[in-house]
């Protein structure tokens, strides 16, 4: 059995890839992976860096800084999935790039779900402090 | 399928199937089975954060005549924070590529650096909300400042809980050498450390950065 | 040094919670006493209190339901008996004790009895029929269990030190937060499902990986057993909603334990993101405990037609349709909170396209039957009974999914008997479906018949004797959980749902001497082959009970219905048609005591966290940290099984088989 003596870089997110029949190609070297690595830290230190500029210049049109950052915090969020958790569109991944695709729908509809019905209950009900000022 | 088929297959705790996809040649190897589990249990965490975040956004204004998040936030403490955590995120993947090649001595060394930036962070956000509690800030003040230490304290203590673990696998490594089962942990320990720095781009991106822009530019 | 726990904590003053707590403490102590007489103690800590066998989990799991349903359900008979007699009364239940009743009522239902029946169906069923020797994570799933058995411990405790919450089974905030629930009660409650949560939350991931990633060879998607695709879609569910309510809870938790404000009155605190939020986990909730039943229902439907299911692509789109639908909903359970017409427009009629895919399945079930040569056993039984009963509840709820509808209905019993007509028609018909079914597989002998379909019938007609006029007296205008009432138009129809109550009481009267008269006869009952009912998927292919490692060889899936078509060849040649395979050793999990271990810290540190014992909370935390530690220290974590004794163990039924096949051919 080879599956002792697998290499495996540490933070793969269970591929559905066969353990010991591993294809020659997918193979990587020390150095690949190294590179890899750097490549995701340099990426994403750059859009860290690119969202502090944005938000502290004047540069950019104002009422869309907020919708600017959302953009660079997601494009981030990726560059850790693809480099760091290895999430890929390889068919063997599907399994997982399904369960994170019911995650970031189910993110969305509590977060976007609760802010609309929210805004709603808000403007329609009366707030609490000043129903109790009412009461007295 | 292979001759296999005819006799007894491999025991679904031990050994790998020669058939790959979709889950019809058998039982999956447990570095595979492992790794999924993990990954959907972070998907729930992931959805636990996003309720808080809820509760945040639909409480953001809710200041009670208190201090808002303008007045509040130092964003060079955020981005000190921030630093380190995307670099023990770095650290934690040069551990695995020591883990990979089995060798004790940098395996210590980077999940020791890890750990070092990790307790950083945390100090620098025990050191943010002190000063925040000492200014009359603290969670009790109002519905935003209970919301913001929450999510933030949250993620926080995940954090402290990650530590925690990572001390326990240095030990482990260090007593047990790279037993398959001590390097499964692994695995889920860099998935958990890479997704709690995947939380903390969220927070720092919406609760600092776009919280504190001036009111008129607030979505 | 013991925080706020003093002797007042026990309640000498009230009579009634007294004699039940004594009762129950003093019967604990002499079943616990008469267990280590008997010397029972080893056999039990060694084959079941450390099992990490998801049958012996699964069993655990069930028997841990069927305790608490009778703790809930002598609730409902005190509600229903107050109810009868507080007609211009005051009743026999103070209003401060009849709130504490109707919360631990429903918490219970839900929490300690439904979800742990359809969790315990899932552990023994799902590997069985997977074709696997056990779930993702044993371990694990010992430690769910006892999470979840600790959580139930720390709610009767409440009865007899301190009291229950007084807030429904739900604690809305603001009654929930400290200023009004200055008590323990809330606490007790809050804790109780924060530990047995993270208990389900590990349950749904192994579930839900066990599926995806552990099948037998040749076990594609579209060949799994439709209770599989049902339990995948449950254990999604889990995964998804559970994180919700454990965050919500813990947002309470703050404002009572630390002085937060989120749902406070003051400071502002918005305490109607506490509805949003718990029923954004509430909705999904309850299709986590009727999408597992529906399974049940499906293997019952056609095992006892004698065909296949009808229209399996239908019923998977369906289920996976109900999956994510459900997430979609939530709002119909507050319409009358005020989010106005746009929001409730929109729930409403997502409330409504969700019993769609509920209907497609209610017509596969019909045509699975129609064309078949129908058995009446009792399972069968109870699956007729929830297509009828269930129907009438989904057609119920669909009219309060137009909120108009619902301005009126909100709240009112009618309310009340439609999630009672759902959750009893659907869950719980299918929990005792999957009970009869099943227990002849888990135990080795079958139940005895005549007193399972006397039980069924009883239930089914109390049911409705109980329900239907809660459905009038709510129609007329009756709020929920009214501890007295003075309108005579009420009070018939509340005696009435009183004799029903106790007809039901009948039913489970019955279904306790059923378990206790085919035990006691079991010998005459033993079921050889380990396939009772003439089964058609692969759990029916072990013997009964199946032996630790399932089976001795995996199984080669090469189309659906697997067992079932070597079954027809073997019985037209009458003779075993599967050569005796090339048996090797196994290796299993060994059992752990961490679970229990963990169990024991957790119900220590929740009691503690009630009662401010600060010093002994910090305690439990380190040693259960310690514990953890301990078990991930060991080295050996699989024990083997040599194939002499594999070989014994499956040749055994391998003739029991051969034998039932030689007698066909007399």
């Amino acid at each position: 059995m080879t599956t002792e003596d697998e290499f495996d870089a540490g933070s793969n997110v269970g591929e559905d890839r066969a353990v010991g029949t591993e294809s020659a190609a997918e193979e990587r070297t020390l150095g690949q992976e190294f590179r890899s690595y750097a490549l995701g830290l340099a990426l994403a230190v750059a859009l860290t860096a690119a969202s502090f500029w944005v938000r502290g210049t004047d540069l950019v049109y104002g009422p869309s800084l907020a919708v600017a950052l959302l953009v660079l915090a997601v494009a981030q969020m990726g560059i850790h999935l693809i480099f760091f958790l290895h999430i890929t569109t390889d068919p063997d991944n599907t399994n997982n790039v399904l369960a994170l695709a019911f995650g970031v729908l189910i993110v969305c509809l509590i977060v976007f779900g609760s802010l609309w019905v929210m805004q709603h209950l808000n403007h329609n009900m009366v707030p609490p402090d000043e129903l109790m000022r009412m009461q007295r | 399928m292979s001759a296999q088929a005819v006799h007894a297959l491999p025991d679904p705790h031990h050994a790998s199937s020669q058939v790959t996809g979709h889950g019809a040649g058998g039982p999956a190897p447990k570095r595979i089975v492992v790794g999924y589990g993990f990954w959907i249990f972070l998907l729930s965490d992931v959805i636990m954060f996003s309720s808080f975040f809820a509760a945040y956004a639909v409480l953001f204004k809710n200041t009670a005549g208190g201090p808002v998040a303008q007045q509040l936030f130092d964003l060079r403490n955020t981005a000190a924070e921030t630093a380190c955590l995307l670099g023990s995120t770095f650290t934690c993947a040069m551990a695995g590529l020591a883990v990979g090649k089995r060798n004790q001595k940098w395996t210590q060394l980077a999940l020791l650096a890890t750990g070092l930036l990790g307790v950083t962070f945390i100090s620098l956000e025990l050191r943010e909300f002190a000063s925040l509690v000492a200014r009359g800030a603290g969670p009790t003040r109002s519905a935003f400042l209970s919301s913001f230490f929450t999510l933030v304290g949250c993620h926080g203590a995940h954090v402290t809980v990650g530590l925690l673990w990572l001390g326990t696998m240095m030990a482990q490594f260090y007593a047990k050498g790279f037993r398959q089962n001590i390097r499964h942990r692994f695995l889920c320990f860099s998935l958990f450390w890479h997704a709690l720095d995947i939380i903390w781009v969220a927070i720092f991106s919406l609760v600092y950065l776009v919280g504190t822009l001036p009111q008129e530019l607030l979505p | 040094m013991l925080g706020k726990l003093t002797w007042q904590a026990i309640p000498f003053g009230q009579p009634i919670p007294l004699a039940v707590g004594a009762f129950v403490v003093f019967g604990m102590c002499a079943v616990l006493i008469w267990v280590a007489a008997k010397g029972y103690v080893p056999y039990l800590w060694r084959e079941w209190i450390t099992s990490v066998d998801h049958k012996r989990i699964g069993i655990m799991y069930c028997l841990l339901a069927s305790i608490m349903l009778l703790r809930g359900f002598s609730d409902a008979l005190m509600m229903r008996s107050q109810q009868a007699l507080a007609f211009h009364a005051a009743g026999y239940l103070p209003p401060e004790h009849y709130d504490q009743i109707f919360s631990a009522h429903g918490m219970i239902m839900i929490f300690f009895v439904a979800m742990p029946f359809v969790i315990g169906l899932m552990n023994f069923v799902i590997p069985l029929q997977l074709g696997v020797r056990d779930v993702a994570f044993p371990t694990l799933n010992a430690v769910s269990f006892w999470l979840t058995a600790a959580g139930a411990l720390l709610v009767n405790v409440s009865l007899v030190i301190g009291e229950f919450a007084r807030t429904g089974w739900l604690p809305y905030p603001p009654l929930s937060e400290l200023t009004y629930s200055p008590g323990v009660g809330v606490d007790y409650y809050l804790w109780a499902l924060q530990i047995s949560g993270v208990g389900t939350l590990m349950a749904g991931i192994n579930m839900a990986t066990t599926i995806l990633k552990m099948r037998a060879p040749g076990m594609n998607y579209m060949r799994m057993p439709m209770f599989c695709w049902t339990s995948l879609a449950s254990s999604l569910l889990i995964v998804a909603a559970f994180p919700i309510l454990t965050s919500t809870l813990a947002m309470l938790l703050l404002d009572r334990y630390v002085g937060f404000h989120f749902f406070t009155n003051e400071a502002g605190g918005n305490a109607m993101m506490f509805m949003n939020l718990i029923w954004a986990w509430g909705h999904p909730e309850v299709y986590i405990l009727v999408l597992p039943a529906f399974g049940v229902f499906s293997e019952v439907v056609s095992t006892f037609s004698g065909k296949p299911l009808f229209g399996y692509r239908s019923m998977v789109m369906a289920t996976m349709a109900i999956c994510v639908l459900s997430f979609t909903v939530w709002l119909h359970h507050f319409f009358t909170m005020g989010a106005g017409a746009d929001v409730n427009g929109f729930f409403g009629i997502a409330s409504m396209l969700i019993a769609i895919p509920t209907g497609v399945k209610i017509y596969n079930w019909l045509f699975t039957m129609y064309g078949g040569r129908v058995r009446f056993s009792s399972p069968m039984l109870w699956a007729l009974g929830f297509m009828v009963t269930f129907v009438i509840g989904g057609m119920t709820g669909v009219l309060l999914a137009v909120p108009p509808a619902d301005f009126v209905l909100h709240n009112s019993l009618f309310l009340v008997a439609h999630f009672h007509n759902v959750i009893i028609g659907g869950v719980l018909f299918g929990a005792f479906a999957g009970y009869t079914y099943w227990f002849p597989k888990a135990f080795g002998f079958t139940l005895d018949e005549r007193l399972g379909k006397a039980a069924f019938w009883c239930w089914f007609v109390g049911f409705y004797v109980a329900f239907v006029p809660l459905y009038v007296v709510g129609l007329e205008g009756m709020t929920r959980r009214m501890q007295h009432y003075d309108r005579p138009e009420w009070y018939p129809w509340l005696l009435v749902a009183g004799v029903g109550a106790l007809i039901i009481l009948c039913g489970i009267a019955l279904q306790i001497a059923q378990l206790t008269i085919s035990i006691r006869s079991r010998e005459r009952r033993r079921e050889p082959t380990g396939d009772p009912w003439d089964g058609r998927s692969l759990e029916w292919a072990t013997a009964s009970p199946p032996p630790v490692f399932n089976f001795a060889v995996l199984p080669i899936v090469a189309d659906e219905e697997p067992y079932w078509n070597v079954k027809q060849r073997a019985r037209a040649q009458m003779r075993l048609v599967t050569a005796e395979p090339k048996y090797e050793h196994i290796e299993m999990p060994r059992n752990s005591p961490v679970g229990f271990i963990t169990a024991f810290f957790a119900v220590l540190t929740g009691f503690c966290l009630i009662w401010h014992i600060w010093w002994l909370v910090v305690l439990g935390l380190v040693c259960a940290y310690i514990s953890f530690v301990v078990f991930a220290w060991r080295d050996e974590g699989e024990f083997e099984i040599s194939a002499e004794e594999v070989a014994r163990i499956d040749r055994a039924n391998r003739e029991a088989r051969a034998e039932y096949l030689r007698g066909l051919a007399q």
